[in-house]
């Protein structure tokens, strides 16, 4: 089955890691990643917030290109562009008249069945087997604490993945890494999100909270799927903290053998090295 | 039976947001719920629950004038947590569109607004969010100059600032779907 790659705008400028990683991951799991040919953004929450329209319909031209381009499923590893492409379609499907509306917005017409649009959980979770058939380089005694924060699981009713209160499926894939996951208490509490730089302090207290609570509870590192979760939490630690915070694909991708530099670990402002050694 | 109850009303604050978005604010019963798990709230002027009682009471300043509708996250704990199903953070959606329609919102929202309109900006000339270029132009509507200068050189020296963007080939296409929504419902 032919699977588009929806990389996002995140993934070609500050989540160039996470596009990185992706791609290793992918090659050494033998997955077939078509990239969707030119998708544009998903608005993020900046087009839902502010028009409503605007919103559905940015998200219409990537799935009906998608479609048109024979791809039977989509992968958006930005959690934002997963949910707004999951949140938009099923609008669309649940309403004839929104259907309309969107279509004539993007002037192209929307596929009669659901595209199905997996994230980066979602994409991994299948290949389980796999992945822990490829580990070559167990990362036995790392503890890890796996951060969810909003997108990958709220609103529960329209995304239908995983718990929205006690999720587990990051830990799944994080312990067949042979990490071990702690338990914590913030693992889906929001990091502020989009006001990094509109609202910088908002960002620097949520993510505080997350980064002490993680820590206290052993964590070595702080696993996410998220690009702005990673943003935020990478880059507004409080002084003192040096918790490393890694995408889920560069952990799985550390364990499957691939070489830390090309999982981009050198990118991130917390410092990794000393975490994975 | 008084005449009244026959004669056409003008629609209800509430009414008017159910017709519009199918949610219905007149559900919520003032548990609160919303409010303990919002992450924002210290940002805010009224707490997500004050803001759905001053939809029902048809208090149409104070909510579209509100902080509230400016910090709220969309991090959809609140509508996740409903005990009446009421998707708050989707009111708060169409609350922003509607302050913004009417010019009212909060001048605390200031920064916020100057980021929205940013990268809605960037997105609209290129079909993708460039975020250099999106940062800029937000720092100018800000006049936010010095905040985050310490970070910029580490962020280009790991290959995170991309000077040149990325754009969608038929830039067209979205920029037709910009003017087609704009100004609707």
């Amino acid at each position: 089955m032919a699977t588009g790659y929806f990389p996002g705008c995140s993934l070609e400028g500050t989540a160039a890691e996470f596009d990185m990683s992706i791609r290793c991951l992918a090659q050494a799991l033998d997955l077939e990643l078509r990239e969707i040919d030119d998708w544009n953004c998903c608005g993020a929450s900046a087009a839902h917030q502010t028009n409503h329209l605007l919103g559905l319909a940015l998200p219409a031209r990537t799935i009906a290109l998608a479609a048109a381009q024979g791809l039977e499923e989509i992968f958006a590893p930005c959690a934002a562009c997963s949910n707004r492409l999951i949140a938009a379609q099923a609008e669309w499907l649940g309403d004839a008249g929104v259907r309309a509306e969107v279509e004539r917005a993007i002037d192209m017409a929307l596929p009669a069945a659901p595209v199905p649009v997996r994230n980066c959980i979602d994409f991994l979770l299948p290949h389980i087997e796999k992945i822990k058939t490829a580990v070559t380089r167990p990362l036995a005694g790392k503890k890890v604490a796996c951060y969810y924060g909003c997108l990958l699981v709220r609103p529960p009713k329209v995304l239908a993945f995983d718990d929205p209160e006690n999720p587990t499926s990051m830990e799944t894939v994080a312990a067949a890494t042979g990490a071990e996951p702690v338990a914590w208490g913030f693992r889906t509490e929001c990091c502020g999100a989009a006001f990094a730089m509109s609202s910088t302090a908002s960002v620097e207290r949520l993510c505080e909270r997350i980064l002490v609570n993680a820590k206290a509870e052993g964590a070595h590192m702080v696993i996410v799927a998220c690009p702005l979760c990673h943003a935020n939490l990478d880059m507004r630690q409080p002084k003192g903290m040096a918790l490393p915070v890694l995408y889920l694909t560069q952990l799985v991708g550390l364990a499957v053998g691939v070489a830390p530099k090309a999982l981009g670990l050198k990118k991130h402002i917390t410092p990794v090295a000393a975490a994975i050694a | 039976m008084s005449a009244h109850h026959d004669a056409p009303h003008e629609k209800t604050f509430a009414e008017d947001l159910a017709a519009k978005t199918g949610i219905d604010v007149r559900k919520c019963y003032q548990c609160g719920k919303c409010t303990a798990g919002c992450p924002m709230v210290p940002d805010m002027d009224y707490t997500p629950s004050q803001i759905m009682r001053l939809v029902q009471i048809g208090n149409r300043d104070a909510a579209l004038g509100s902080t509230t509708i400016w910090f709220c996250a969309s991090c959809f704990t609140c509508s996740t947590r409903c005990p009446q199903e009421v998707k708050i953070a989707e009111v708060m959606d169409a609350l922003r569109e509607r302050a913004l329609r009417e010019k009212k919102s909060h001048p605390k929202a200031r920064k916020i607004l100057a980021f929205l309109k940013s990268f809605l900006g960037s997105v609209r000339r290129t079909g993708r969010l460039h975020e250099v270029g999106m940062v800029m132009e937000y720092k100018t509507r800000a006049r936010d100059f010095f905040s985050d200068v310490l970070l910029a050189p580490a962020m280009f020296l790991r290959g995170k600032l991309k000077l040149l963007s990325k754009s969608v080939k038929d830039r067209q296409a979205v920029a037709r779907i910009f003017e087609r929504t704009a100004g609707r419902k």
